[in-house]
């Protein structure tokens, strides 16, 4: 589904990412576990196409697609999904307005129908009432004044609505007390299924025991120094990324 | 809301036209001579067949302006001087007589109206009322073509409640006691150089007059548009709301793409008797020029209202998205005890348009309030200013003013700037003033075509937040329109 190739990037001139190797089948987790600064989020940033990294090598070849040559909106449409360590804040636009429009962005880049207010309505309540939400925070401004448990499930939510085939999630561990990422993981757990793949991006285990990886590869020093199944993030866990050249201690 | 819901699909089908009453129409039309002179004033006041003290006051006006000079000085704007003697002042579409009924009138005027979506004919009014699942009230229209006032619909249903709703023309002959009372009472003719202009080559314009308790049960509204060239609309509005009455008054503009530039001076009186209350709105989009700032009206415009009874209200909407410049302050005059004033506002300039726009809020009657909401946006090269005003006269005892004054800037070459001024001269007063300037951010942009928005539909939904706060006062049927607007007027304005 997704094969990332020798993937090279820079920020202002500094290389930080510096060949990343990754294929994801649909269906499958991976997890990227590294410490600050080894290119986690840039990463995602890649993959979805943001302004302002500049790709000196590789290739990221998405359901036959050169990836790297769509705009964001295009990713979006072909089913890029990123849910974004910090949610930002629209103000005056509601949620609802704004997932709304999305959604039907999407639907009309694919060729299909837009849903009007009712049918939208139905599907956003359906979606709504799973994670726990109020329709008060659906008619509230995206992300204005939302706690960070509750912006990380306005990203869940989003997903759940917009139906990806590829979802990154990037940091949703990140702000979230115990109880709101048991929430969000079950979001996340219940949109798991075949024909998706999700690539789940943190700095602790913790997450991961809830969403629990196929795969679990190490990222330092704009690298994957390391593979292998869900018993390496407790490895992790236990030994911190020192293996990899890096102290967090310091 | 739901109309806002809506804004991304209208911005996308609007989006191939730039600027879509940029059309002409051909049609004969009834022109006077260029120029400006005393015989000027006499031909429009005779082609009026106005009484003699109508073309007196003109005359004083005339005479009062010739002494006067532009105000260049003070207004964040620069344009070339006005060769005020190079214009036609009068221009009119050619009939017999003035039209009994909608039948008598130039097909090729209702085709124009029909092409700006005006519902002239009562019977689409009528039918757009039972599409919209009779929740909102029908629009009575009057519609100014150049210089005269072509057509009011609804008339009849509006006089059996004692509603007059016609063109200033023809308040002249049918109720001439209410416009010499009123007329020039709040902009008088000495006030400023565009208002002493138009106080004497004035052409046409709304009047509305609301009996003593008459809730007006329709939204009145005027379309104005300017098609002969070298033409300059100077049109004069005036309601008068009598105790306890209510009016929702909505009025929008558009002009032909010309390659030169075209002056647009009117004045707006409100006035409000005790109780009584007037909601103006306007959505304002004139020909803005072409993205080299080639063309465009200019639109130096005197709105003022006087609540000049008790508890009564006047509360001002604004849209202003076309303009090539644009000059334009409706105010509030706060007479009357415990009166209420408001300004709610979004302007927005791109490429190389102009605004320096405001209000002034004059608090003369113990516990009156005022709301100021501004919402400036400038893309482009554009420069836009806020001048807003809010004086407390000593007996104004207990007034209260909330100033909110938001800039977003699009780009990096275009200018958002904020004067307010504050006068108090009673101590018990209470001034609030906020103001903030942000840019859309790449954070923003970048989230949202992250959910599938293009970069347009971005910038549009974004800015339809921003304004949020001053969309949500207009009345529903134009609420749909100014999205539209906000989307348009700010294409090619990222990327």
């Amino acid at each position: 589904m997704i094969e990332i190739k020798n993937l090279h990037a820079t920020v202002d001139g500094k290389e930080i990412l510096k060949g990343i190797n990754l294929t994801i089948r649909p269906g499958e987790v991976h997890a990227i576990m590294g410490p600050n600064g080894s290119g986690k989020s840039t990463l995602s940033y890649v993959l979805a196409g943001r302004e302002g990294y500049e790709i000196t090598k590789g290739s990221v070849v998405y359901f036959g697609q050169d990836l790297l040559a769509m705009e964001p909106e295009e990713r979006a449409a072909a089913g890029v999904f990123l849910a974004f360590q910090y949610p930002v804040e629209i103000p005056g636009v509601a949620n609802t307005t704004f997932l709304k429009s999305a959604l039907n962005a999407i639907r009309k880049q694919r060729g299909e129908q837009e849903l009007d207010a009712m049918q939208f309505l139905k599907l956003v309540r359906e979606k709504t009432k799973s994670l726990n939400m109020t329709d008060e925070m659906l008619k509230r401004a995206v992300n204005v004044g939302f706690s960070g448990g509750e912006k990380k499930r306005n990203e869940t939510l989003q997903m759940a609505v917009l139906q990806p085939r590829f979802a990154i999630l990037d940091e949703t561990d990140s702000g979230l007390d115990i109880d709101a990422l048991k929430i969000v993981a079950e979001g996340v757990n219940a949109l798991r299924s075949p024909e998706r793949a999700m690539l789940v991006i943190t700095h602790y285990q913790r997450l991961l025991d809830y969403i629990v990886p196929d795969y679990v590869h190490v990222l330092a020093h704009g690298k994957i120094q390391r593979s292998g199944g869900k018993e390496l993030a407790l490895e992790l866990e236990k030994n911190g990324y020192a293996e990899f050249g890096v102290n967090e201690a310091a | 809301m739901a109309a806002t819901t809506e804004t991304v699909e209208q911005v996308r089908a609007v989006t191939e036209q730039k600027y879509k009453y940029g059309f002409t129409t051909d049609i004969e039309s009834d022109v006077a001579p260029k120029g400006l002179n005393e015989d000027t004033v006499r031909f429009i006041s005779a082609k009026k067949e106005e009484p003699e003290w109508l073309l007196e006051w003109r005359l004083k006006a005339f005479r009062a302006w010739q002494e006067m000079e532009e105000p260049h000085h003070w207004a964040k704007l620069s344009y070339p001087p006005i060769d005020y003697q190079d214009a036609h002042y009068y221009a009119a579409p050619k009939m017999k007589a003035r039209p009994k009924s909608l039948d008598e009138v130039d097909p090729e005027l209702l085709k124009t109206y029909e092409k700006l979506g005006i519902p002239l004919r009562e019977q689409e009014i009528l039918a757009g009322v039972e599409g919209s699942e009779g929740r909102s009230p029908a629009v009575a229209v009057d519609a100014v073509f150049d210089s005269v006032s072509v057509a009011t619909t609804f008339k009849a249903k509006l006089e059996e409640m004692g509603i007059i709703f016609c063109a200033i023309s023809e308040a002249v002959h049918k109720c001439p006691e209410l416009v010499q009372k009123y007329l020039g009472s709040v902009v008088p003719y000495t006030d400023n150089f565009y208002a002493t202009l138009n106080s004497a080559v004035f052409t046409d314009g709304s009047f509305v007059y609301i009996p003593k308790g008459v809730r007006c049960p329709m939204e009145l509204s005027t379309y104005f548009r300017i098609n002969q060239a070298n033409t300059g609309q100077f049109e004069r509005t005036l309601i008068i709301a009598d105790e306890g009455a209510y009016v929702s008054y909505l009025e929008g503009c558009t002009a032909p793409q010309r390659d030169e530039n075209q002056l647009h001076a009117a004045v707006v009186e409100l006035v409000t008797l005790d109780d009584a209350q007037i909601k103006y709105s306007t959505v304002q989009n004139w020909y803005p020029g072409n993205e080299e700032g080639v063309g465009g009206i200019y639109n130096f415009v005197t709105k003022r209202g006087a609540c000049r009874g008790k508890n009564s209200k006047i509360s001002w909407t604004q849209v202003e998205t076309g303009s090539a410049i644009t000059w334009k302050y409706p105010s509030c005059i706060l007479q009357g005890d415990n009166s209420v004033g408001e300004f709610y506002s979004v302007a927005i300039t791109n490429n190389l348009q102009q605004a320096d726009t405001g209000t002034k809020m004059i608090h003369i009657g113990k516990n009156t309030r005022s709301t100021i909401v501004s919402k400036g946006i400038s893309a482009g090269r554009a420069q836009q200013t806020y001048r807003g005003l809010v004086k407390i006269l000593p007996k104004a005892e207990g007034a209260r003013n909330h100033t909110q004054c938001d800039s977003l800037l699009i780009g990096d070459q275009c200018g958002a700037h904020t004067v307010p001024y504050i006068e108090s001269r009673n101590r018990t007063a209470r001034i609030e003033h906020e103001a903030t300037t942000a840019k859309i951010s790449e954070d923003q942009l970048f989230y949202c075509r992250q959910r599938g928005l293009s970069e347009e539909d971005a910038v549009s939904l974004i800015v339809n937040g921003f304004c949020k706060e001053v969309l949500k006062e207009l009345p529903m049927e134009f609420a749909v329109e100014a999205q539209k607007l906000v989307g348009i007027s700010l294409e090619g304005s990222v990327g």
